[in-house]
């Protein structure tokens, strides 16, 4: 992508983000082309979600960014998810694209096991995804492998347990204390 | 004085002025715009390499969504951008609202476009405020708190809240604007330009504002979309990118205004970026003020939004669903959503996931701040101590928003 | 004989008080916070300090940074459990005579946030003079509470505010507990096994005042 002029000339028309219908082209891509990438694909509330198999996470996201359709050059988010104690497969972990020049948005999400969180890391592909696995690790205790630095980023360093679990107690386990 | 002794981990080297230099900025300093602690490794001056610390405001917020019903939400999200409570709010507001599917009245979303540009003003106040503190203007910081207040105190005559005002619910808003307001609010848009017009004349001619941040800090605009950047940070490094026309919400494909870029991507690009942008955001508050017609305020889900205060007193069904709404909370139909708005710092994206019970799942908050500082390992190589400062108020990071 | 009238005739120039008087008089007239916002309430702060509700009027001229020019420490916005440590570093290392107003809700008593990541008040940490409610409280809550806190910094007696030795001082936090990642100069993410914190003990015997 240029930067500079190309950038500041009128932007393209805008798609509300209630119409579904422009990610479902780059959906039919990916199926004719790596159908075993796609575990699954659910449309729901004018979104589309591509849930992916663990392998090929990084994989798929560097398709979508190179895909001249799709151009997803940018990552807005990686969240992860705790599906309660009881589900299997436990966590999810959810990379949220976005296009910067065809303002369409796509959801992958990666479903793991509670004894297996191991992921690739995506920092290869954007390098905004540091922070975001960082902080994925720090909530929910995914590991993402081939990240540069993964160590906690919001809890001290020496903090027990991972927050955002749900078996983690709301409190905590013991009232804050100087000694 | 000599008696005391230095702790045995730290070694005492010869000839300290030739090596490098690890030390601790924060995280209780002025400039860092809260408690943000950045590792800099110096050689003298210049700064060899940065690292940020966060999580000294975790408040863990997230994990609090998730013992709260979807109402009781809202109060938490004015606390995390704490110069953009409204915005936080809407974000929350409207991913909710995209989950149960409600339609929103026009002049409740005429009134949420209003507040949020009036918030967008203040929150921009502030950055130029303590931005130019740091950088040296001291002046510049009381005449923004001083246009701030006005801003206030429309909000607190709407909301009845300064900074945490909660305004915005789930099917519309809190109530509607009081009597009087839009005269206030048209006096407040009359008197901003000249003041807008005070703060170029003291900052944008003066030579040592230019040399403090002409050339500090650039990224280009490849690498500010490999790193995420979003809203007025990305728009100084000339990319033209703003949600509100990208993926347009609450009616802001009716509003007229231009998305201002600036080629340089260093920090007077972000500076007159933010500049330009409070004079868009009062234009689009003078268009929202003249389209303000009257009609209801909170959509039809009588199962989702309180009913008026006469209503419950006087119907039984209204007193029902109010007592349902408040003891038990409303149920959300089961499935995901991510809801992006422009806040005033970026990109603000609320992900929030339902189980089909009164409390959510989960819900995360994409913070435009933590991406934002992200990047400054990448600015903030090779330049000196004091040029951090600039930078990291150029940045305009809130420690609320990064360390949810 | 009419010492009164001697003075007040002859020598009108000459003022009369007791030590303790004049000293906190002089003390509650200059109090100098350090800069200590955190979350919200900081702004709140920002604007007690702004053109329309001037703190500069009650004395508080300007914001310290450093902690050691420091007199009170306005606590404002919420303490996670990663920054107490750091706050009462801060705090110790104020020289005497110091006072702590804790700023709004969070700081109070934990505020909305009663969950793992905030501390339930921060006067587990630090003595507190005054406690301010609201969230966040208005600027003129504020000035009310430093109004408070120089009433009652004119009941106090020279005598109870001696600073502390200086060795007790240092190694009330044993420093290097703040991680370090590049490892140059400090072991990393070390932390001690005892803490000694042995000072709040003089404020705690004052705490009837």
């Amino acid at each position: 992508m240029q930067a500079g002029p190309e950038n500041i000339a009128p932007s393209p028309e805008p798609t509300p983000s209630s119409e579904s219908t422009t990610p479902s082209p780059l959906v039919t891509a990916l199926q004719h082309e790596h159908p075993e990438w796609m575990a699954d694909v659910i449309n729901a509330f004018g979104e589309t979600t591509i849930v992916v198999p663990r392998e090929h996470i990084a994989d798929v996201c560097s398709f979508f960014k190179t895909l001249p359709d799709a151009r997803f050059d940018f990552l807005a988010d990686i969240c992860g998810a705790d599906r309660g104690p009881e589900e299997e497969p436990r966590f999810e972990v959810n990379y949220h694209l976005f296009s910067t020049t065809k303002y369409h948005r796509i959801r992958l999400k990666v479903l793991l096991n509670e004894d297996d969180v191991h992921v690739p890391s995506v920092t290869g592909v954007w390098r905004t995804a540091n922070w975001h696995e960082r902080e994925t690790f720090d909530m929910f205790g995914v590991i993402f492998d081939g990240h540069p630095d993964l160590r906690r980023i919001l809890l001290p360093d020496d903090w027990q347990g991972h927050a955002l679990r749900k078996d983690f107690p709301l409190r905590g386990y013991e009232p804050y204390s100087l000694k | 004085m000599s008696s005391a002794t230095i702790p045995p981990q730290f070694e005492i080297v010869d000839r300290p002025l030739d090596t490098q230099m690890t030390i601790s900025m924060g995280p209780q300093h002025p400039s860092t715009h809260g408690v943000l602690r950045l590792e800099l490794v110096l050689d003298g001056e210049m700064v060899v390499k940065t690292t940020p610390d966060i999580g000294y405001l975790h408040t863990g917020m997230e994990k609090l969504f998730e013992y709260k019903k979807y109402q009781q939400g809202i109060v938490i999200t004015d606390r995390m951008d704490y110069l953009n409570p409204l915005g936080n709010n809407l974000a929350y507001v409207m991913a909710a609202e995209k989950l149960l599917g409600l339609e929103i009245p026009e002049r409740a979303q005429t009134i949420r476009v209003l507040m949020c540009e009036l918030q967008r003003i203040a929150s921009h106040l502030v950055w130029l405020g303590t931005h130019a503190l740091d950088i040296g203007a001291m002046t510049v910081f009381f005449y923004c708190f001083r246009e701030r207040e006005k801003i206030l105190n429309l909000i607190e005559a709407a909301s009845g809240g300064r900074l945490t005002p909660s305004y915005f619910r789930i099917g519309g808003l809190m109530m509607d604007l009081p009597a009087g307001f839009e005269n206030r609010c048209k006096q407040f848009l009359n008197d901003f330009p000249p003041a807008v017009e005070e703060f170029h004349k003291l900052l944008t001619g003066n030579k040592i504002f230019q040399r403090r941040t002409q050339g500090i800090g650039r990224i280009s605009a490849e690498d500010a979309i490999d790193w995420g950047l979003s809203g007025p940070c990305l728009r100084g490094s000339g990319v033209n990118l703003d949600i509100r026309r990208a993926n347009p919400y609450s009616s802001y494909e009716q509003y007229d205004f231009e998305v201002p870029t600036e080629p340089d991507g260093d920090v007077w690009a972000r500076y007159m970026v933010r500049m330009r942008e409070m004079k868009e955001s009062h234009k689009i508050s003078a268009q929202a003020l003249s389209r303000l017609k009257p009609g209801p305020v909170k959509a039809d889900a009588p199962k989702v939004v309180l009913p008026d205060r006469e209503a419950m007193k006087s119907h039984m069904d209204a007193l029902i669903h109010h007592f349902l709404i408040v003891a038990e909370g409303f149920d959300v139909p089961a499935g995901e959503v991510y809801f992006p708005i422009e806040a005033s710092k970026g990109e603000l994206g609320v992900y929030m996931k339902s189980d089909g019970g009164s409390k959510p799942s989960r819900v995360h908050f994409r913070g435009p701040s933590f991406v934002n500082l992200s990047v400054l390992p990448v600015m903030a190589e090779g330049e000196m101590v004091a040029d951090i400062v600039a930078i990291i108020g150029s940045l305009d990071i809130v420690l609320g928003e990064i360390d949810r | 004989m009419g010492l009164e009238n001697i003075i007040a005739e002859a020598l009108p120039e000459v003022l009369t008080t007791r030590l303790d008087s004049l000293i906190n008089w002089a003390r509650k007239s200059s109090l100098w916070p350090a800069t200590f916002g955190l979350a919200c309430c900081a702004i709140e702060m920002m604007n007690a300090t702004s053109s329309r509700n001037d703190l500069a009027r009650f004395g508080s001229e300007v914001f310290r940074a450093s902690p050691r020019q420091a007199d009170v420490m306005i606590v404002s916005g919420r303490v996670s459990r990663k920054m107490a440590p750091v706050l009462r570093r801060i705090y110790d290392q104020m020289p005497e005579p110091k006072w702590v107003i804790s700023m709004g809700a969070c700081a109070t008593s934990g505020g909305v946030f009663d969950n793992y990541a905030i501390v339930q008040g921060v006067d587990k940490i630090v003595p507190v003079d005054v406690y301010i409610p609201g969230c966040p409280p208005r600027p003129e809550m504020l000035i009310h509470a430093v109004m408070m806190l120089q009433d009652k910094v004119m009941k106090e007696s020279v005598r109870d505010r001696r600073d502390v030795p200086e060795e007790e001082a240092r190694e009330a936090v044993v420093p290097g507990t703040l991680p370090v990642t590049d490892g140059s100069t400090a072991v990393q993410n070390t932390l001690p096994e005892s803490r000694p914190y042995t000072i709040a003990s003089r404020h705690e015997r004052r705490r009837s005042s």
